[in-house]
């Protein structure tokens, strides 16, 4: 067992987090060092969870140095837990407060437009994200944090499920590519988390496994929410599974492509064109389309540039995608307002929607505008489009008696 | 001589000594409650006899012209700030001072920077007596822990006109350093190496200073135009190699922010001003110089021009962005008391609609009116706020003064005054039960911002009812309290010690309230 450990973030820059060392011995008491910056207001605070803490854990001797550059309740207790499991060995959990109003199950076909990445090792970034209103925000135990600090973020993580509100965002984590990532499930599925992003997915089997450990976690800890996945499609092979792996099971609610990982794994780069990339986007959506689930585009990259991350998702669009990652809420408002129907998609769907709906009160087999015929799918997927316009606020949901009434003005 | 004496306790409930620095003052009567009488304070009567008549008051050194100014221990010496923390001559009118062996000095600054603290070792030693202006960064800290002789008086840039104006404060000896001036003193900010744009904070000094002394590194022949400062006041003129260092002067912050929670606060404020509906045809507003401030301007620029209105005026803090409406024809005037980068001074020096202002057609509450009151929003930042809306802005939570107040009291009269700020920064809610310091009387602070909800002074009924179905995340000043204390923890409050160690003046120039000391 080591007998000094420690967890959490420190040095220029660093806002809203703690670093903590503890070293354990066998005699001499607790000596606590406290430096915190906000000393004035919360070290009596501070000082009292962190003797908490070590109770809870048993620990009457140790020199225990904090370093905290403000950092919330939820983000101290994650920094001692680590520090503390790892020097005792012990595998019990320090949870915080569940929140009630993240005690809430997501519906499996709600929008997923924006999805909003925040390291998983980096408390600052998570603690007002909800303002920026993404349709999801994502704690990343992957990519985002270094390989060292996986073990620490897992609670930073768990606690952040536990205790911050994000206004009503899809709650998801991010796990490590599986085998490693089975791991990270226990830490998350028994706090409300709503779906699981399995990343660099290539099988089916990937996700059975995936399923297996958090059905045995719902059991064993009587979890009563569903949890969703959203396999990403990173790799070559990953691209030619595709559809085994969005019918791979019935929670699978969306599928979402990694184009960094992707082109590289082609040995080529990621462009502005993207003509890379054309085919695996596509097959993405197909097999999306083919399982019923949503197809989720690749991040956007350059965030100073809306511009282009407009154009970017224009094309997404019209190649079938329901969303996209984002790394700065910055890029939130872009992506809805463009994923969104336009005034022009949604008039026509107006039209269509309309005519289906008298003809059917008419009792015509034939929907028509016109002199066109209108095909029954055309139909649906007005729609749809009616349906995100309503629920996304750009059309009244009495938008037929306004129609009515328009025309009727018009006479 | 007692640092103060007479404690009582003033109108806002605060204890405040009733004489400081062995002078009395008036503790605070309420907002527009004290009326001053009697009549403004006088300058002495100088005759031209005693001065060339070629107009020539060059003296060969700044030590020079302090000894014929008639520099002795205990007298009042002012500067001004508009060189920011580029400012060379303030430290050198001390080093000076110091050589001579003057003691127990008043520095009255219209603002101090960083770059002061130089002057600490002449608090220790005695050289300075006390400050009476802001105090920043090292020498708030200096000041907080009790370690200058005498106390700290904090004016707002309105309140310091007013004090001089009133003879509240009688400089003895004014130091005025110019970009640009010429050998009969004539002055201005918009030429030279050192431009900031203009002089305004030293017009009171200029105008009822005993003696006054004007400082350039870029001396022209008579005459010196514009004349920002009248050499009609001026007794000495001083050449020096430099006055200041350019990228400093222009030092603020001229970028928006790019935080997203920032751009965010900064939308919320701009869709509020639209749904209360201040932002019309021919509307100002006041935005200063802080990153969130900055792009408030921008959303108010892109709702001017995609319907077609122009502002009246835009009351700066100038930078290229206010400039920038300018010249576009989104706005008639800028009414300028700082300019903030080289793009706001070269528009003061060529553009006649960007209006060099001064503290007393802006600010000064003892006048016949000023333009602050005039102003339709003024979006302002502050460290505290509490239920009863009122603010802090030169005290942090922890006790230690860390900021002046720059202009933030006068705009407080504007039409509608907004505060964006963050409901806590770190752990630290930025919404208190009661201030630390009181700055600003809760009557005048109309809403406030942040990015988990908005709170109007329930005195404003009618933005209240304006708000109604706007859709904005408006709560009361208590929800966002809790709602902070729910994600923080409830702060305690911090052991401040009894003795006081500054001071904070109302715009009428009542005392609002004291600085304590932190314990070290």
């Amino acid at each position: 067992m080591e007998k000094k450990a420690s967890a959490g973030n420190r040095g220029e820059g660093v806002r809203s987090d703690c670093h903590i060392t503890c070293e354990i011995r066998e005699v001499g008491g607790i000596e606590l060092k406290l430096q915190s910056r906000v000393n004035a207001l919360f070290g009596e605070d501070i000082r009292n969870q962190v003797n908490a803490i070590l109770d809870f854990y048993g620990v009457r001797h140790a020199r225990i140095e904090v370093e905290d550059t403000g950092a919330l309740p939820f983000v101290i207790a994650a920094r001692m837990e680590a520090v503390l499991r790892t020097l005792t060995g012990s595998d019990r959990e320090y949870l915080p407060a569940m929140l009630p109003e993240n005690r809430f199950e997501t519906e499996r076909d709600r929008f997923r437009f924006s999805r909003l990445y925040l390291p998983g090792n980096t408390p600052r970034l998570m603690i007002n994200a909800g303002i920026h209103k993404p349709h999801g925000i994502i704690l990343d135990l992957e990519d985002a944090v270094a390989a060292d600090r996986k073990y620490e973020a897992r609670f930073v993580v768990r606690n952040a499920l536990r205790q911050l509100n994000f206004y009503g965002a899809e709650r998801m984590v991010r796990i490590n590519q599986v085998p490693a990532g089975l791991e990270d499930i226990e830490y998350v599925a028994p706090h409300y988390v709503n779906l699981i992003l399995i990343p660099k997915c290539e099988s089916a089997l990937q996700l059975r496994m995936v399923n297996d450990a958090i059905e045995e976690i719902r059991r064993k800890r009587e979890v009563p929410c569903r949890i969703w996945l959203m396999p990403i499609i990173e790799s070559a092979l990953g691209v030619l599974k595709a559809h085994e792996i969005a019918s791979a099971a019935d929670n699978v609610v969306a599928i979402a492509i990694g184009l960094e990982d992707y082109t590289a794994d082609l040995g080529t780069r990621r462009s502005q064109e993207g003509m890379e990339s054309f085919m695996a986007r596509s097959m993405v959506v197909n097999a999306a389309r083919a399982a019923g689930i949503q197809a989720i585009d690749s991040v956007f990259s350059d965030i100073s540039d809306m511009e282009a991350l407009k154009q970017n998702i224009k094309v997404s669009k019209s190649l079938g995608f329901d969303g996209m990652g984002c790394i700065h809420p910055r890029q939130i408002k872009v992506i809805h307002e463009n994923y969104a129907p336009d005034a022009a998609e949604i008039e026509k769907a107006m039209k269509i929607t309309d005519a289906f709906i008298k003809a059917t009160q008419q009792g015509l087999g034939v929907v028509s505008l016109g002199s066109k015929m209108i095909d029954p799918p055309v139909v649906k997927r007005a729609q749809r489009t009616i349906n995100l316009a309503v629920s996304l606020g750009l059309l009244p949901e009495n938008w037929q008696e306004q129609m009515i009434a328009q025309t009727e003005s018009k006479q | 001589m007692k640092k103060y004496d007479h404690l009582t306790r003033n109108a806002a409930g605060r204890i405040v000594p009733g004489e400081i620095n062995g002078e009395k003052h008036i503790p605070y009567k309420g907002v527009g409650k004290h009326i001053p009488d009697g009549r403004k304070f006088a300058p002495r009567i100088y005759s031209c006899a005693d001065y060339p008549p070629d107009g020539n008051k060059l003296v060969p050194d700044l030590k020079e012209a302090l000894i014929r100014a008639g520099i002795r221990d205990g007298m009042t010496i002012s500067t001004h700030h508009h060189f920011r923390d580029g400012d060379l001559i303030a430290n050198q009118v001390f080093d000076a001072a110091h050589e001579l062996g003057i003691k127990s000095l008043r520095w009255f600054p219209s603002a101090s920077f960083p770059c002061h603290q130089h002057v600490i070792k002449y608090l220790e030693d005695g050289t300075i007596h006390h400050i009476e202006g802001s105090m920043n960064g090292a020498l708030g800290r200096f000041c907080s822990e009790g370690r200058m002789q005498g106390m700290g008086v904090l004016r707002s840039h309105g309140g310091r006109y007013q004090s001089v104006q009133d003879g509240e404060v009688r400089i003895d000896i004014a130091v005025i350093a110019a970009p640009t001036a010429d050998p009969f003193g004539n002055a201005n900010g918009v030429e030279g190496p050192a431009a900031c744009g203009l002089l305004g904070f030293a017009l009171a000094d200029s105008q009822y200073a005993d003696r006054v002394i004007v400082v350039t590194d870029n001396l022209v022949p008579f005459p010196c135009i514009p004349w920002q400062i009248h050499g009609n006041y001026v007794d000495f003129v001083v050449k020096v190699d430099q006055v200041g260092i350019p990228e400093k002067i222009v030092s603020g912050t001229t970028q928006i922010t790019r935080s997203p929670d920032r751009l965010y606060i900064a939308e919320l404020t701009a869709r509020f001003c639209d749904e209360a509906g201040i932002i019309r045809d021919g509307f100002s507003y006041q935005a200063g110089a802080g990153g969130t401030a900055l792009s408030i301007g921008n959303y108010f620029r892109d709702i001017l021009r995609k319907r077609g209105w122009k502002a009246r005026f835009i009351r700066a803090g100038s930078n290229k962005y206010p400039v920038e409406m300018l010249e576009e024809g989104l706005v008639d005037y800028i009414l300028d008391g700082q300019t903030f980068d080289l793009e706001g001074v070269r528009s003061m020096r060529e553009n006649p609609n960007h209006v060099n202002t001064s503290p007393f057609t802006s600010y000064n509450y003892h006048g016949k009116g000023n333009f602050a009151t005039m102003v339709d929003v003024v979006i302002l930042g502050a460290t505290e706020v509490d239920l009863q809306f009122n603010g802090n802005v030169v005290t942090h939570s922890d006790g230690y003064l860390l900021h002046g107040i720059g202009g933030w009291q006068n705009c407080l009269f504007s039409r509608c005054t907004i505060l964006p700020i963050p409901l806590f920064r770190d752990r630290i809610p930025v919404i208190r039960d009661k201030v630390t310091t009181l700055c600003g009387p809760g009557e005048l602070i109309d809403v406030i911002v942040t990015e988990r909800g908005i709170a109007i002074n329930p005195l404003r009924t009618d933005l209240i009812e304006k708000m109604n179905g706007s859709g904005l995340p408006v709560k009361t000043i208590d929800q966002l309290k809790d709602e902070a204390e729910k994600i923080c923890g409830k702060p305690s409050s911090p052991e401040l010690d009894d003795e006081l160690v500054a001071v904070v003046k109302w715009v009428d120039g009542t005392v609002l309230d004291a600085i304590r000391k932190v314990p070290v």
